[in-house]
């Protein structure tokens, strides 16, 4: 307890681009680019393991299994784990939250594709859409509210996620939270939980975007109705 | 493997108050107890909200928020705020963070049951309480075991992380091996907490089988 402001834009102002490491601008984008690799490329490689476990069901079950362990493991703890092995780099912090956007993805994919209305895929199919193309041009496009709902949620614990990498030293604005405690200063924790914040929510926004340009149908639907 | 070896081979982890028994007990206290009050808290809230329909923006927000906000920035200020020193400004964000999960899945159980079961309920000519307490709630039983199960694997992790902010628990073996270097001791606490984490999740798995009626079971 003492007489320190919440927030002081003083400090904000000054350390919004000192030039060092520890400018709230690098630490920004530090955070921007450890948040959403991991996203990429868990899309990237969920996509076509969804896209498997849907077509050979005996695969979903295992990988259902192995992913819900993952996901119950505390974040600190696979930062630790790959401590070992990748030091204290991005790295550490990006492979971990790789396998919980998998988590979350492969399922929503899975369900997605699960979701395809069985007459879409007949008429397909009668149209003569070969497999491939089947699910490139109709059972993709039509998984895609499912696949974003789990992107939104993966993109979202990302970013807070990301923060929890301060405690080895890679956490981006989390780095903000240790600088505070360590100071009794609240103007850096502050400004660390507002712009993650801040950015989940611009985030989940241009993902809420993405899926109305990607499923002009739904519009035209509740345009007519 | 050499780190798990001179991690639990040390004697002197064993014993005393940093030891492994002692720190697994303190990780257990605080985990219960922030769950067990989330959980007194939000199992009837959300069955209220799903049986009423009353408040329920209130669950969506929670649900955004609790996933957008990040909690070692929670637990910091709000230690820093309300003081060091005791147990309970740890506890304050450990419960906050672990409401909406069960919040959230036991609005959507209750919510999602089909309308034909609650009319049939009524017509049958039980009272609201009684489709509340005998029909909805056994029938939304898998949502609300899985929000207490994200809630507590929730618990856990974020417990793990205040041990920065003081708290005892496994989370020490990882914050102070962190401060001084000593990876043996990071190491063997991860481990002991990704078990920690895992028995959490196969209690639940078993606690599903024992209390979910068969019937409603197949249907899903």
């Amino acid at each position: 307890m003492n007489d320190e402001p919440l927030i002081r834009w003083d400090w904000i102002a000054r350390n919004w681009d000192n030039g060092g490491p520890s400018a709230i601008k690098t630490l920004l984008e530090s955070h921007v680019a450890m948040a959403l690799l991991p996203v990429v490329f868990g899309l990237l490689v969920a996509l076509p393991l969804g896209v498997a476990c849907a077509r050979w069901r005996w695969l979903y079950q295992p990988t259902a299994g192995l992913m819900n362990v993952i996901y119950s493991l505390p974040s600190l703890v696979l930062f630790s784990i790959f401590l070992s092995v990748t030091g204290l780099t991005q790295t550490t912090v990006i492979i971990p939250l790789t396998f919980f956007t998998l988590a979350v993805l492969i399922p929503a994919v899975v369900d997605g594709l699960g979701a395809v209305p069985d007459h879409v895929r007949q008429s397909a199919v009668a149209m003569g859409f070969r497999p491939l193309r089947r699910l490139l041009q109709v059972e993709l496009p039509v998984a895609v509210p499912v696949v974003l709902g789990g992107l939104r949620v993966a993109t979202v614990s990302s970013i807070s996620l990301v923060s929890v990498g301060a405690l080895i030293g890679q956490g981006g604005l989390g780095n903000l939270f240790i600088d505070g405690w360590q100071r009794q200063f609240y103007t850096p924790i502050v400004v660390g939980i507002v712009l993650i914040a801040a950015l989940a929510v611009l985030s989940d926004g241009l993902l809420v975007f993405a899926q109305w340009l990607l499923t002009p149908w739904s519009r035209a639907r509740r345009g007519t109705a | 493997m050499n780190w798990l070896i001179d991690f639990f081979g040390n004697a002197d982890n064993w014993s005393g108050p940093d030891g492994i028994p002692v720190r697994i007990l303190e990780h257990l206290e605080f985990s219960a107890a922030a769950f067990l009050i989330a959980a007194v808290i939000a199992v009837p809230l959300g069955l209220l909200i799903g049986h009423t329909g009353r408040g329920a923006f209130l669950v969506v927000v929670s649900a955004n928020t609790a996933r957008a906000l990040p909690t070692l920035g929670l637990l910091v200020l709000v230690v820093l705020l309300i003081g060091v020193g005791t147990v309970l400004p740890v506890l304050i964000p450990l419960i906050v963070l672990a409401i909406p999960p069960i919040l959230v899945n036991t609005y959507e159980g209750v919510r999602g049951i089909d309308a034909d079961l609650r009319d049939a309920a009524y017509g049958m000519g039980l009272r609201g309480h009684q489709v509340l307490f005998q029909v909805l709630t056994p029938s939304a039983l898998p949502l609300i075991l899985l929000g207490l199960r994200l809630s507590a694997i929730q618990v856990v992790s974020t417990a793990t992380v205040a041990a920065f902010v003081g708290l005892g628990g496994l989370g020490r073996f990882i914050i102070d091996g962190l401060a001084t270097k000593a990876y043996s001791d990071v190491i063997g606490g991860a481990v002991l907490i990704a078990l920690l984490a895992l028995a959490v999740q196969l209690g639940f798995t078993l606690l599903n089988r024992a209390v979910v009626s068969p019937g409603v079971r197949q249907v899903r």
